[in-house]
């Protein structure tokens, strides 16, 4: 199975595609000025915003330090509240917990809300090899999966997708939608709900993920806005929620920062229309069976990276995918992980220890806007920048083709009349590009470090074709 | 590390020893990924200067529930303690509601027309009250033919628009207040609290004596998914209404 942290081609490559699909950059355009909009106007209405922020980035830094101990105290407090905690190495190993948990009560079909962390496993794939079928029930994760897409976005995964494509989609794909279906979106959700609404009356396992765990009471929380999660997490007779360990909180009243901090800066609302906490099983109320799976895949390498670990902090917002001048042209296919965005250059690479994304951490301007908007003020581009530091330091590169240019460039500088000469002649052999009004990909020799991507490939930056030097022009105009 | 499993196995059994090894593991490479945190490090003490309480009056907190409601687009219409039980029967005339499904501990004087004592709907032989009865915990599919349910709360916040449900009386159990499609929720005025941080911290208690299950609900369900554009109503109740008593 393809590791969805690592599928499809490096940044360079897939950026160039998704720059030349105009329907894409439309949806994406259309979506991060939206969104962008309304969370500054949301946010503005809280005077304690900075102090929210500031507390938020304490307590999970504060998390973190001590990340055993706090692990320790929720499988305490959740064993006690009536929950089996299980623990996962990789995501091999949490999916194989996850298919026995199901295979073990005999179903063959369970209802999913959405979660980024069985995203990053590939727990769907995994569950359909051992012949169980996994129902996304987010309206976007249905629309991704019945098109057998990926996510492109963390908040709104189909955003690369338009109303008529989805119509189309539904028509084909989705049990009962039938050939007089509307390009509505009301419409659209209205056929979802039909469909999804069956499902959750008949399945008998649920699967979530978790936005927050409270290691005092031992309390798990998703926030939504569909109420299918609620339908996941309350009428099933078994609930697995699969968690990344870096999502504990230690105590119950941190909730009453994330639960400001998070909604405003995702949604742009003042509260999501809903918040499910749950603490293990209520003999009266909702499952009779609850798992809680921890699972690490490559959480304590970041851990272990002392730059890096903040990156651990990220409560999945998205705002600053919405905020990030390249993700907003780009898209989130473009970083080839379940992890897009200006947060997922980092979060990726350090989640695989380089092994993969080596060349995100070069997907980015460094201007600042991803830090300005982080509810936790993760500071991702101090990050990327000592990120691209491991990156060359370990040799995660296959060419130093940046290195081999600046030498060259500098012998160059020091040396005048080489300098001029290749100035003219630059100018002289790039003249026909320059009449079509093209731009140069590949630079020959020693320069092609300058266009070559980070991984070698010939996709890094595009160079308008040189005009006559200005010490040409002195050189022909002066009086 | 992991050997093979076969497809398909008894989860008890595939989970039992690896489990362990996994966790001791996992909490291994924790401490080692942490060697620049001293032992002994002394906790970080955080920093909570952001607001913990409100400071607006009962009449103002109403006013702000309210409003922050219907920005939901839901409803929202403050009413007198005395009148509940008629604008109870009047939402359910104006929601469409026929057979109303009430949650355990919500005061008789909140039912629909404010069905006093002993009052038997099938012998009033008044036809304009929708049919209301208290909720049995039948099973979820049956829920689904119920046209509304009408619950009380545990609290109310008002910066949020939001109401918070305890899944105990009168809250009820969640599949009550999520299967039937629409939802009237009455809210006492003095279980409104302002801010966010005055909610979690009244819940604390329950949750961590009783584990309470606790929701939250701001305006009805909705999504956005497609090109962004709102459509209220995909799997919770499409209809919320709260009336606000005081």
């Amino acid at each position: 199975m393809s590791d969805p942290l690592a599928a499809g081609p490096e940044f360079p490559q897939a950026a160039r595609a998704a720059l030349g699909d105009a329907q894409l950059r439309r949806n994406l355009a259309h979506v991060t000025h939206s969104i962008r909009a309304k969370r500054a106007a949301a946010v503005a209405e809280l005077p304690d915003w900075e102090a929210l922020r500031e507390a938020g980035r304490a307590i999970k830094a504060e998390t973190m330090r001590h990340l055993d101990e706090h692990l320790e105290a929720l499988e305490r407090s959740v064993t006690a509240a009536g929950g089996v905690v299980h623990w996962a190495r990789d995501g091999e190993e949490c999916n194989r917990i996850v298919g026995g948990l199901i295979a073990a009560r005999g179903a063959t079909e369970v209802v999913k809300a959405k979660s980024l962390t069985t995203e990053e496993i590939g727990l769907n794939e995994a569950l359909q090899a051992r012949g169980v079928h996994a129902w996304e029930t987010d309206l976007a994760q249905l629309i991704v999966q019945l098109s057998g897409d990926t996510p492109s976005h963390i908040l709104v995964p189909a955003i690369h997708r338009n109303r008529a494509q989805i119509r189309d989609l539904f028509r084909a794909e989705l049990p009962g939608a039938g050939p007089e279906l509307s390009d509505d979106p009301g419409a659209l959700a209205e056929a979802a709900r039909v469909h999804l609404r069956e499902l959750f009356l008949r399945a008998r396992v649920g699967i979530s993920g978790a936005n927050f765990a409270v290691a005092e009471t031992g309390t798990v929380a998703v926030v939504e806005s569909e109420g299918n999660a609620r339908m996941c997490t309350t009428l099933p007779e078994v609930l697995i929620t699969v968690m990344g360990i870096e999502k504990v909180i230690p105590a119950w009243h941190d909730l009453e920062v994330y639960l400001q901090l998070l909604p405003r800066s995702s949604t742009a609302e003042r509260m999501n229309p809903y918040t499910t906490l749950w603490t293990g099983v209520d003999p009266a109320d909702g499952p009779r069976e609850f798992h809680l799976v921890l699972l690490d895949n490559g959480r304590s390498a970041a851990l272990a990276d002392e730059v890096g670990r903040q990156a651990l902090h990220c409560i999945r917002c998205s705002a600053c995918l919405n905020v990030c001048p390249v993700y907003e042209r780009t898209g989130g296919h473009a970083y080839g992980s379940t992890y897009p965005g200006p947060i997922g250059a980092i979060l990726t690479p350090l989640l695989t220890d380089l092994r993969a994304g080596a060349t995100l951490p070069y997907a980015s301007s460094l201007c600042g806007a991803c830090y300005e908007v982080c509810p936790v003020k993760i500071d991702i581009p101090r990050v990327l920048v000592h990120l691209r530091g491991r990156v060359v330091r370990e040799g995660a590169h296959g060419e130093p083709g940046e290195r081999v240019a600046m030498s060259a460039l500098a012998r160059m500088f020091d040396h005048p009349r080489t300098y001029a000469a290749a100035q003219r002649l630059a100018a002289l052999l790039t003249a026909p590009l320059r009449r079509r009004g093209r731009t140069i990909t590949r630079l020959p020799g020693p320069l092609r470090g300058w266009t070559s991507a980070p991984g070698g490939g010939d996709a890094g930056r595009d160079l308008p074709p040189p005009q006559p030097s200005f010490r040409e022009w002195w050189r022909r105009n002066r009086p | 590390m992991v050997e093979a499993q076969p497809p398909v196995s008894d989860g008890v059994h595939e989970r039992a020893a690896p489990v362990s090894d996994a966790r001791a593991e996992i909490l291994g490479r924790i401490r080692a990924a942490l060697a620049d945190v001293e032992q002994d490090d002394a906790r970080v003490e955080i920093p909570r200067e952001y607001g913990r309480g409100g400071s607006l009056d009962r009449g103002a907190l109403v006013e702000l529930l309210v409003e922050r409601i219907r920005d939901y687009a839901a409803e929202a219409e403050p009413v007198a303690v005395a009148d509940v039980g008629r604008g109870v029967r009047d939402a359910c005339d104006r929601l469409g509601i026929g057979r109303l499904l009430v949650a355990p501990g919500v005061p008789r004087t909140w039912w629909p027309g404010g069905a006093g004592e002993g009052d038997d709907r099938s012998l009033a032989g008044d036809d304009e009250r929708p049919r209301a009865e208290e909720d049995d915990g039948r099973p979820a599919a049956a829920l689904d033919a119920v046209d509304g349910v009408l619950t009380g709360c545990a609290l109310a916040i008002a910066e949020t628009g939001t109401v918070v449900l305890d899944g105990r009386p009168p809250c009820g159990r969640r599949a009550l207040t999520l299967v039937p499609d629409r939802h009237i929720c009455v809210v006492s005025a003095e279980q409104i609290v302002e801010r966010v941080p005055e909610a979690i911290g009244a819940l604390r208690e329950r949750v961590l004596a009783e584990g309470a299950p606790v929701t939250f609900v701001s305006g009805s369900s909705a999504t956005s998914d497609i090109e962004l554009e709102r459509v209220e109503g995909v799997h919770g109740p499409r209809r919320l209404l709260v009336l606000v008593a005081g």
